[in-house]
């Protein structure tokens, strides 16, 4: 490029001075937002009462804790699960295919609500027959129904996002592993794995966090998590203000994770970037 | 088997007549939240579209806030507040108790979520057009809602699509929230019958397989839109 006049300097335009329908209207959004704010925190100072952060604080923080326990338990299970059902879905072999995209399609077909009820529901029905496979103790408890429930419907969708990961590596990288020797499983566990996981991460995050938001429903199934202690303090004080402080914890939960997942993806890709970026 | 296919039938001793009205209310809930939501989500895609920050700031708040927040909880917030709320400011008038309809509170709750994520597919659409597209709106001499309505929104249909079929699905299976909030919709008239047959495993089978069907038949529907949106395209081989 020639050295252009000052006068042809495509420059950015000047922001617009004055009130703007734009300005006015996100002023009075933002206004919106602070009298929400405002109303909730009056809300939790006028009716504050010690007894009630006394009495319910504490199971609330315990609920926190069993939400946790059941998104790490099923997220764990749901990926052990859906790496064979992500090596199946593109296998050879069609029934093999053809049962593995079955699989994938009924869990995300579904609603997870439904699963629940199914699993724990169903599971009383059949309690002559699991007691005889002496598994009965396991389905009793409506937090394993849950465990249960979440991780075979997250293994299904973690499954395809392996799935995707997994097709996305190029082809000659296993080609090249191929013309060094190496077998099928150091291609797969040295090559492709590695590159995969990096592909793989952005949406695991997005399922953990929405493993996060479903793992509510649990609540319904007399799951004491954080959903089903805010809901047993609000029939029992009819106090509106453990619903937003639910909110607040869930959306802390969900924050944090994000956050942590963008360390940890800076963390694993710190060898793309280049110098100085 | 046969005996449990037998609860299928319609009529008096059947449960098949149950099960429609729940899909019917499902069905019913889902087409009346859908274009709620994609209204609502293609002006907060433009207020997060906008050069203006102040808006910027107010729209990313609001996806923030209900993309972060589980929908069962949304739907509680949306049902139990919209009560207190409009209680108390109905008290300023007369002393009484308002009752919010299960279908509205659910048809907002789960607007509200479809958008949040509906703006993103939308924002992300709305960058994917060059400015050059608007530039040439102007040029033609073409209002700027003109611009949006000939130029802009064909083509964000198109980008928009694929993300927006992903919001349907989800939301089609949302809706079963709503049976928390004692509305018969599908899942809820199956909890019925369960507890009148006390045949759990058969009946929940049958609703998921429904909500199966639905899923398949949309995805039909979707590839036949997705065909007349692209019908402009040059099919690459």
């Amino acid at each position: 490029m020639t050295a252009t006049t000052d006068a042809t300097v495509v420059r950015p335009p000047a922001p617009k001075k004055g009130w703007t329908a734009a300005r006015i209207g996100g002023a009075v959004w933002i206004a919106l937002w602070m009298v929400i704010a405002f109303l909730a925190i009056r809300l939790a100072v006028t009716e504050y009462s010690t007894a009630f952060y006394l009495r319910y604080g504490p199971r609330i923080l315990h609920g926190l804790l069993v939400t946790i326990q059941l998104v790490a338990i099923s997220v764990t299970i749901g990926a052990v699960i859906a790496v064979p059902i992500a090596l199946a879905r593109g296998s050879r072999n069609p029934l093999i295919g053809a049962l593995a995209y079955s699989y994938v399609y009924f869990f995300r077909g579904t609603p997870i609500l439904a699963q629940t009820f199914l699993v724990y529901y169903g599971a009383g029905q059949f309690r002559e027959t699991l007691e005889g496979l002496n598994l009965w103790w396991f389905f009793r408890d409506a937090f394993n129904c849950a465990v249960f429930t979440f991780a075979l419907n997250t293994s299904a969708y973690q499954a395809e996002i392996y799935r995707g990961a997994i097709d996305s590596v190029p082809k000659g990288q296993t080609e090249a592993g191929e013309a060094l020797g190496l077998s099928r499983w150091a291609i797969f566990k040295k090559i492709v794995a590695p590159q995969a996981m990096i592909i793989a991460l952005r949406p695991l995050g997005n399922e953990i966090i929405l493993m996060i938001k479903s793992s509510a429903i649990a609540s319904i199934i007399t799951v004491f998590d954080l959903m089903g202690e805010t809901r047993l303090a609000f029939s029992r004080t009819y106090d509106f203000q453990v619903y937003l402080w639910a909110a607040v914890l869930y959306l802390s939960m969900v924050e944090i994770l994000r956050r942590v997942w963008d360390r940890i993806e800076a963390r694993l890709t710190r060898h793309m970037k280049r110098l100085g970026e | 088997m046969g005996e449990l296919f037998g609860h299928l039938t319609f009529g008096a001793d059947g449960w098949g007549d149950e099960i429609a009205a729940g899909l019917w209310l499902t069905v019913r809930l889902a087409l009346v939240t859908l274009p709620f939501g994609l209204v609502i989500g293609f002006f907060i895609a433009l207020a997060k579209n906008s050069e203006e920050p102040l808006l910027r700031t107010a729209a990313n708040v609001y996806t923030t806030i209900f993309r972060g927040l589980p929908e069962l909880l949304t739907l509680f917030i949306v049902y139990y507040g919209g009560q207190i709320a409009l209680t108390q400011i109905v008290s300023f008038f007369y002393d009484g108790y308002v009752e919010v309809s299960g279908f509205v509170a659910g048809v907002i709750a789960l607007g509200v979520v479809f958008s949040a994520f509906a703006s993103e597919v939308f924002l992300g659409a709305l960058r994917g057009i060059g400015p050059g597209q608007y530039e040439a709106g102007y040029a033609l001499g073409l209002t700027r809602v003109k611009t949006l309505r000939l130029i802009i929104i064909p083509q964000l249909i198109r980008l928009a699509l694929p993300g927006l079929s992903n919001l349907w699905m989800v939301l089609m299976k949302d809706t079963s929230l709503v049976s928390v909030i004692a509305l018969d919709d599908l899942l809820r008239k199956t909890n019925i019958i369960v507890g009148v047959t006390k045949e759990p495993f058969f009946f929940y089978f049958i609703a998921c397989m429904i909500y199966l069907t639905l899923s398949i038949i949309s995805s039909i529907g979707i590839t036949r839109i997705n065909a007349w949106a692209t019908r402009g395209e040059v099919n690459h081989p």
